[in-house]
């Protein structure tokens, strides 16, 4: 069983778990993630590490409350554990001194995109952070990312913090302007990354996402993370979960994404539902 | 010596209708008049063909005769000497084509059901509250082994280590022990309960298991041997799945049949919603391939309530799945399209799978396998309407101990290299078994090497100081 040790509400909705397991904090690298299960009868669900201490041996994760694991994941409180919690999986982030790397971030993964920044901006790069949202109420850690961030742009859709409009624009610009950027790495829900490849396509900026396709055993034995790189079928638990937007075949994956949609609509009322089974 | 009697008792089965609504087990074991009398029907010979033929070498005539005098606790020991997994075996080896083959009562057609005796001595020890004790164990030696991979391979090598005294820890990446035995093969044909009180007889001798362990992530081979590890056994299987690289292949509704079996039996998907972990179950299956992994999708399919057929590009001969399971699939209902390959998918407004284009074939030179190649035959292009397809074409061992061991060797298709008979690798301490070495083999197969492999480390052990 593996201890939640502390609990952070960042904003409705999403929390951070700082979570006891050693093995996995000894290991940890940015861009890597967990397969966690809540308790016996619960799903396999990947997660993003967000930050680690090896020294206290914890591993956090930042996840959004959307259905029935996260659901009962934000039940659970300081003290209570989890069933199963495996990782480091996935290939750790390309880190090396590209010059100007622009990081973009959507939703949650503002503190996914966290450990890359100090990673990045360690190996002497010059950062430039998006972080989008709906709304300011959405935002979070502004402060840390200011820390690792050499600009930081703030961008909400409906304009009460920062910029009003999407994260494409800002970079957007930049590009137009004839401004260097080295690397874009862009994380975020399906719909933002492929924006995000779109954008910097026709100035041939090399741009990394992480994919989040559906997983069993983050180890390539289900096949079920496959994803469509270059014509070619790779598998984000084992190959990825990073890869080179340009070359993903994005309408296929986001159809795979939603493949159990009407399932898990079944699966999160039962779980809301009092007398059910969460 | 007295007549041979050339009829096997039957197995009693779940008739056909009964069983495709349920996923409880098929076949129900042999009642004890049975068993005695199938039992009887060896004749002990001299030649004991049976035992060479058991790649575990189970003194089988031996523990037949013991199941003759109705000394059940003497028949259980005989079995668990050699085999640490006997209700295993006698559920999922491919007697047929080994122990049973040679048999010398197979010369007149009617070899001894040696596999259902043995799962009888299994379950009969498995309701007994006290279990048979494992026979000696050596006196511990203080030597520490890491065995990776808690399918038959690494829990056969354990359980061996164990009992030679040895100190030894199973690192598993899955929530569970049992590896293909969990995930892959159904619990219509191998209830999980088996597995698990299976895995807690090896847990018995001593054999401390670590679930949520991915070597080669979590920890790597160069880890275990600094920390403390004297050898390391490598059981990681071959669990990569391979894919047609087809049109339309990636779109929803296609399924890898890994990725099937694995939501349907380790997360128990056919509960959903009681279980968490969804699972789609279209109304036309098709499922291409002619192995076990094949049949056992199917069959799983048709226990969801879909009609199935099974897409194989060569004829039934040549189909690499036990007869009795293709005979079950038959009479549950699953239809079958030989000499007939796919060519793409095709995906409705939803995007999700609505057909499939195949191409039917014929058999022209014997290739490679020994078996003869299925050759395309032009204009013979058709559609089946299918609304989930699963590919069962066979697996690769995944690249994580690859990357993360350079200097282990490995062949073409990424299986690990070593040596046959002892399983030594290229790569110092480190032996390695199974289906990792061999491609995607037998549970017998696999739990052969783990033994061999354990009698090898032993030997290295004791010349270590
Ligand atoms: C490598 C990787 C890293 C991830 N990191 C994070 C993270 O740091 N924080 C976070 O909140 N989420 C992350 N996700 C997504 C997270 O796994 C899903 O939100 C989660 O599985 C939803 O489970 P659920 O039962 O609560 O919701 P469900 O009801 O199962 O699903 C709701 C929606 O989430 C998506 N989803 C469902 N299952 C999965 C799955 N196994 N993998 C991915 N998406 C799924 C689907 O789009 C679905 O419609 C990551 C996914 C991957 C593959
Ligand atoms: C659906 C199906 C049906 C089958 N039916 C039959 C049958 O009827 N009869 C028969 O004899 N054979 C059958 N087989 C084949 C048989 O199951 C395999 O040959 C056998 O399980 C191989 O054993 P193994 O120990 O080498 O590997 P596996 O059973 O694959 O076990 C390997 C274990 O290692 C773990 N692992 C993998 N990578 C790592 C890592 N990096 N770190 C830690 N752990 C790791 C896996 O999670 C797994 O638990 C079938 C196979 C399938 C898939
Ligand atoms: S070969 Fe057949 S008859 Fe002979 S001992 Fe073995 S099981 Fe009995
Ligand atoms: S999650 Fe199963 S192969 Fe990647």
């Amino acid at each position: 069983m593996y201890p939640i040790i502390a609990v952070d509400e960042l904003v409705p909705r999403v929390r951070l778990y700082r979570i006891h397991a050693p093995r996995v904090a000894q290991k940890a690298a940015a861009g890597q993630f967990v397969i966690l299960r809540v308790d016996e009868k619960g799903e396999r669900i990947p997660l993003t590490i967000a930050d680690w201490d090896a020294a206290e041996g914890s591993v956090s994760v930042v996840f959004m409350e959307v259905g029935t694991t996260t659901t009962k994941l934000a039940r659970l409180g300081v003290g209570d554990s989890i069933a199963d919690f495996v990782g480091p999986l996935g290939n750790p982030t390309e880190v090396e001194n590209f010059g100007t790397v622009c990081l973009m971030a959507g939703g949650f993964a503002t503190a996914t995109i966290m450990p890359i920044a100090r990673a990045m901006k360690a190996a002497g790069n010059y950062i430039i952070t998006i972080v989008g949202a709906r709304n300011k109420d959405l935002l979070f850690w502004q402060d840390r990312l200011a820390e690792v961030s050499d600009e930081l742009i703030i961008s909400t859709d409906d304009g009460s913090a920062g910029r009003k409009g999407v994260v494409t624009e800002p970079i957007k610009e930049k590009l137009e302007r004839g401004d260097k950027i080295d690397r874009v790495i862009a994380i975020g829900p399906s719909i933002m990354m492929k924006f995000s490849a779109l954008t910097t396509q026709p100035y041939g900026v090399k741009t990394i996402v992480s994919m989040n396709p559906i997983m069993i055993d983050g180890t390539g034995m289900c096949g079920c993370c496959r994803v469509s790189v270059a014509g070619q079928t790779r598998f984000a638990c084992v190959d990825g979960p990073e890869f080179d937007a340009h070359a993903i075949d994005w309408d296929s994956f986001m159809s795979r994404q939603r493949t159990y949609i009407d399932e898990e609509k079944r699966s999160l009322e039962l779980c809301r539902c009092p007398e059910g089974p969460g | 010596m007295a007549k041979l009697d050339l009829n096997r008792v039957g197995m009693p089965k779940q008739s056909a209708d009964q069983r495709r609504l349920n996923f409880d087990e098929v076949a129900l074991g042999y009642s004890a008049e049975e068993a005695l009398q199938e039992a009887s029907r060896c004749i002990d010979c001299k030649a004991r063909n049976c035992v060479v033929g058991c790649p575990v070498a189970i003194e089988i005539p031996d523990f037949i005769r013991s199941l003759k005098n109705n000394d059940l606790p003497e028949a259980a020991r005989i079995l668990k000497r050699t085999n640490a997994l006997p209700g295993v075996c006698g559920r999922v080896c491919p007697q047929e084509s080994q122990c049973e083959a040679v048999c010398t009562l197979a010369k007149k057609g009617a070899p001894v059901a040696i596999g259902r005796l043995e799962r009888y001595i299994a379950d009969w020890e498995l309701g007994q509250s006290a279990k048979t004790a494992p026979g000696e164990l050596r006196a511990p030696t203080g030597k520490r082994v890491a065995v990776i991979g808690a399918g038959p391979a690494g829990l056969t090598a354990a359980a061996e280590l164990a009992r030679l005294g040895h100190e030894v820890t199973v690192f598993e990446s899955l929530h569970v022990a049992g590896g293909v035995l969990m995930y892959g093969i159904p619990e219509f044909r191998l209830p999980k309960s088996i597995v698990q009180s299976e895995v807690d007889y090896v847990k018995s001798l001593g054999v401390n298991i670590e679930l949520n362990a991915v070597i080669g992530k979590t920890l790597t081979i160069d880890e275990l041997l600094a920390g403390g590890f004297q050898a390391v056994f490598l059981g990681t299987g071959a669990g990569l799945p391979l894919f047609l690289n087809i049109e339309g292949e990636n779109a929803p509704g296609v399924y890898s049949a890994n990725e099937f079996l694995s939501r349907v039996n380790l997360m128990k998907a056919w509960r959903f919603p009681e279980y968490d972990t969804p699972l789609k179950v279209g109304t036309e299956v098709v499922v291409i391939g002619g192995g076990n992994v094949a049949m056992d999708a199917a069959r799983s399919a048709v226990r969801l309530g879909a009609h199935v057929t099974v897409v194989y590009r060569r004829s039934r001969e040549e189909m690499p799945a036990r007869i009795e399971e293709v005979e079950n699939a038959e009479e549950e209902g699953i239809d079958f399209l030989y000499l007939t390959n796919p060519v793409s998918f095709q995906i409705n407004e939803h995007k999700w799978v609505n057909g499939m284009t195949c191409q039917k074939m014929e058999l022209g030179e014997p290739d490679a396998s020994g078996r003869r190649r299925p050759v395309p035959v032009a204009g013979s292009e058709f559609n089946l309407p299918v609304d989930m397809a699963i590919i069962a074409l066979g697996t690769r061992p995944n690249p994580l101990i690859a990357r993360a061991t350079p200097d282990l060797e490995f062949a073409g298709k990424g299986n690990v290299i070593a040596d046959e008979q002892t399983g030594l690798t290229r790569k110092q301490a480190v032996w390695a078994g199974g289906d990792i070495v061999t491609g995607a083999a037998t549970v017998i197969s696999a739990m052969g090497a783990g033994k061999a492999a354990a009698a090898d480390i032993d030997r290295y052990l004791a010349g270590l100081e």
